[in-house]
């Protein structure tokens, strides 16, 4: 009989990410329907001062695999772990964050053991003796409900939408597992960094659409987001038309963000890109046209032209910050 | 080389959704259906690949007859010959049988490079590339937004959260598109009349041995009225403060 969650931890480069605990969190909460215990399992190198990072969040066991060849993300590998590890614990659930890799991993493990998994989940409960998770199609036009046919009930989670929340401190106690070998000739041999946060991954999002008037224009916007803290978003519009690069569109054909602010500047809200944000907690238009459709879902909107709004805007917040 | 695209033909983006009498699935009226997005990148690449090193595209696209279309779609834009896996129309099918139907067909085909979009725009699974390559045993790089092949090996890169990867691999392999992998071409006249004349095989097939069941489909929930701050610059302070103090978000 399965029993107990088991969380896989991302980290990259000897970070570990937030959304790990978020992961955890859930995990924690589910526990009190499924029972059993709250795994997590760690892959990497040198990455064992991370297990004490999962002591305020009440994890029982941490598997992990360290080892130098696990420096860089090896899809086929890591998932090889992941496997032996279900197979020897046989969880009721397994949760990964809806990450690049997470994305990745996860359906390479569910394929691996022949099982269901719903991704992005935005909402997990437990009903009738099984989870039901609630995941968005259509980029959020729709959203479904899916329960599993396996034992095992495989999901990941959109970062963003679940809390983090500590629980009772525990030493979680950590169980060494074999780190595997690399059996497809695959090397990473590298990666930019971004000082910018992750679009999928941020709290604040500032988003330009055609009304920016074009790419030379994004200083204004730019500036706005370093105030803030917050990431850069696009329209499909402009990134089409080669103003900004496509790892910055949100909406169908791009990424799908649920931040805690978005600020929508010369948007005018296609149902495309509506699809991309609305399930973002605040949401802010600045638009010359007061029709446009950005309005009709935003929580706040200035109907004005944003060169001369936006600029307002940093001198005000910086005010606040005094 | 011989190239195996997988294409699924989705309703356009513009597709406004309504929830059918089911409660289950989309209402069909009125929706018109297109080549997923990132899969008219991975035809793209497809063509590059035989463009440099020769060898075939063949096209392999699972749904209903509403596909067809499409299918002629990529053959116009320089696929070879395409297979039609034909089944009753759902869109919102397990990835787990999706994968297995596509696997088992290509199976018997031969191949050095296998090429997906990311994800379906419709069902957002963002799983069958890699359940296919697993099925296959062969290794896979998903969600490319750069391809560099030879006759025998390739690097990919992948933009992952705030930098990229890279990797190499010896084919045959799989790769899911990104946006942005290339810019995919129009059909030309002379290609869409040559794409009437070529091979597309119909097979038809049953989704079966399902691993997730849905077991509802919703609108989200309404949004509740906004409000307009006021116009012009001279709203950008009351917006400011409406933020920090009601909405404390900044």
């Amino acid at each position: 009989m399965a029993s107990g969650v088991l969380v896989f931890a991302e980290q990259r480069e000897g970070v570990l990410k937030a959304t790990s605990f978020e992961c955890v969190s859930l995990g924690r909460k589910l526990l009190s329907d499924i029972g059993g215990e709250l795994s997590v399992v760690l892959i990497g190198s040198a990455v064992s001062d991370m297990a004490n990072e999962f002591e305020p969040y009440g994890v029982d066991k941490i598997y992990m695999a360290d080892d130098s060849g696990l420096n860089y993300y090896d899809g086929g590998r890591y998932s090889e772990i992941i496997v032996s590890i279900i197979k020897d614990i046989n969880p009721s659930a397994f949760i990964a964050s809806a990450s690049s890799m997470g994305k990745d991993i996860a359906p390479r493990v569910a394929s691996s053991l022949d099982v269901g998994l719903a991704v992005e989940c935005t909402n997990v409960e437990f009903y009738n003796g099984k989870i039901s998770a609630t995941r968005p199609i259509f980029a959020g036009k729709a959203n479904i409900k899916v329960d599993f046919q396996n034992e095992l009930q495989m999901l990941t989670i959109r970062p963003n939408v679940f809390a983090s929340e500590p629980a009772d401190t525990k030493t979680p106690e950590v169980i060494k597992v074999d780190a595997g070998s690399s059996k497809e000739p695959v090397s990473n041999v590298g990666h930019i960094q971004d000082e910018r946060p992750e679009l999928t991954e941020a709290s604040i999002i500032v988003s330009g659409g055609r009304g920016m008037g074009g790419p030379e224009n994004f200083s204004v916007t730019e500036k706005l987001a370093d105030e803030l803290g917050a990431a850069i978003g696009a329209s499909r519009a402009v990134v089409d038309a080669g103003w900004r690069p496509h790892s910055e569109q949100v909406g169908q054909t791009g990424k799908t963000v649920s931040p805690n602010l978005y600020i929508a500047c010369g948007i005018s809200g296609a149902i495309q890109h509506i699809a991309g944000m609305s399930t973002s907690k605040v949401i802010v238009a600045v638009n010359k046209d007061a029709d446009a459709p950005i309005f009709k879902i935003a929580t706040y909107g200035i109907v004005g032209d944003l060169f001369e709004v936006v600029p307002k805007m940093i001198e005000h917040i910086k005010k606040l910050k005094g | 080389m011989n190239v195996i695209v997988c294409m699924k033909s989705v309703p356009s983006t513009e597709t406004k959704v309504i929830v059918g009498d089911d409660g289950k699935s989309i209402d069909q009226t009125d929706i018109v259906y297109e080549i997923n997005p990132y899969d008219e990148f991975a035809i793209e690449e497809g063509i590059k690949a035989k463009e440099a090193h020769g060898g075939k595209v063949t096209i392999i696209t699972l749904g209903s007859g509403t596909a067809t279309q499409n299918i002629r779609k990529g053959l116009a834009m320089g696929a070879d010959e395409a297979i039609h896996l034909v089944c009753d129309g759902s869109s919102l099918i397990d990835s787990s049988v999706v994968a297995k139907l596509l696997a088992d067909t290509i199976k018997e085909l031969e191949f050095d490079l296998i090429l997906c979009g990311k994800k379906s725009v419709d069902s957002d699974n963002q799983q069958v590339p890699n359940r296919i390559a697993h099925l296959l045993g062969i290794p896979a790089v998903t969600a490319i937004s750069k391809l560099e092949l030879s006759s025998d090996s390739a690097i990919a890169t992948k933009n992952i959260e705030g930098g990229s990867e890279t990797v190499n691999l010896n084919l045959p392999a799989l790769f899911s598109a990104e946006k942005g992998l290339n810019e995919p071409r129009y059909a030309s006249l002379p290609g869409i009349m040559a794409a009437k004349k070529k091979p597309l095989e119909e097979r038809e097939v049953s989704l079966t041995d399902r691993k997730i069941e849905l077991s509802s489909l919703e609108l989200p929930p309404p949004k509740p009225e906004g409000r307009i701050i006021g116009e012009g610059p001279e709203a950008a302070e009351e917006l400011v403060r409406v933020l920090r103090e009601e909405a404390k978000v900044i």
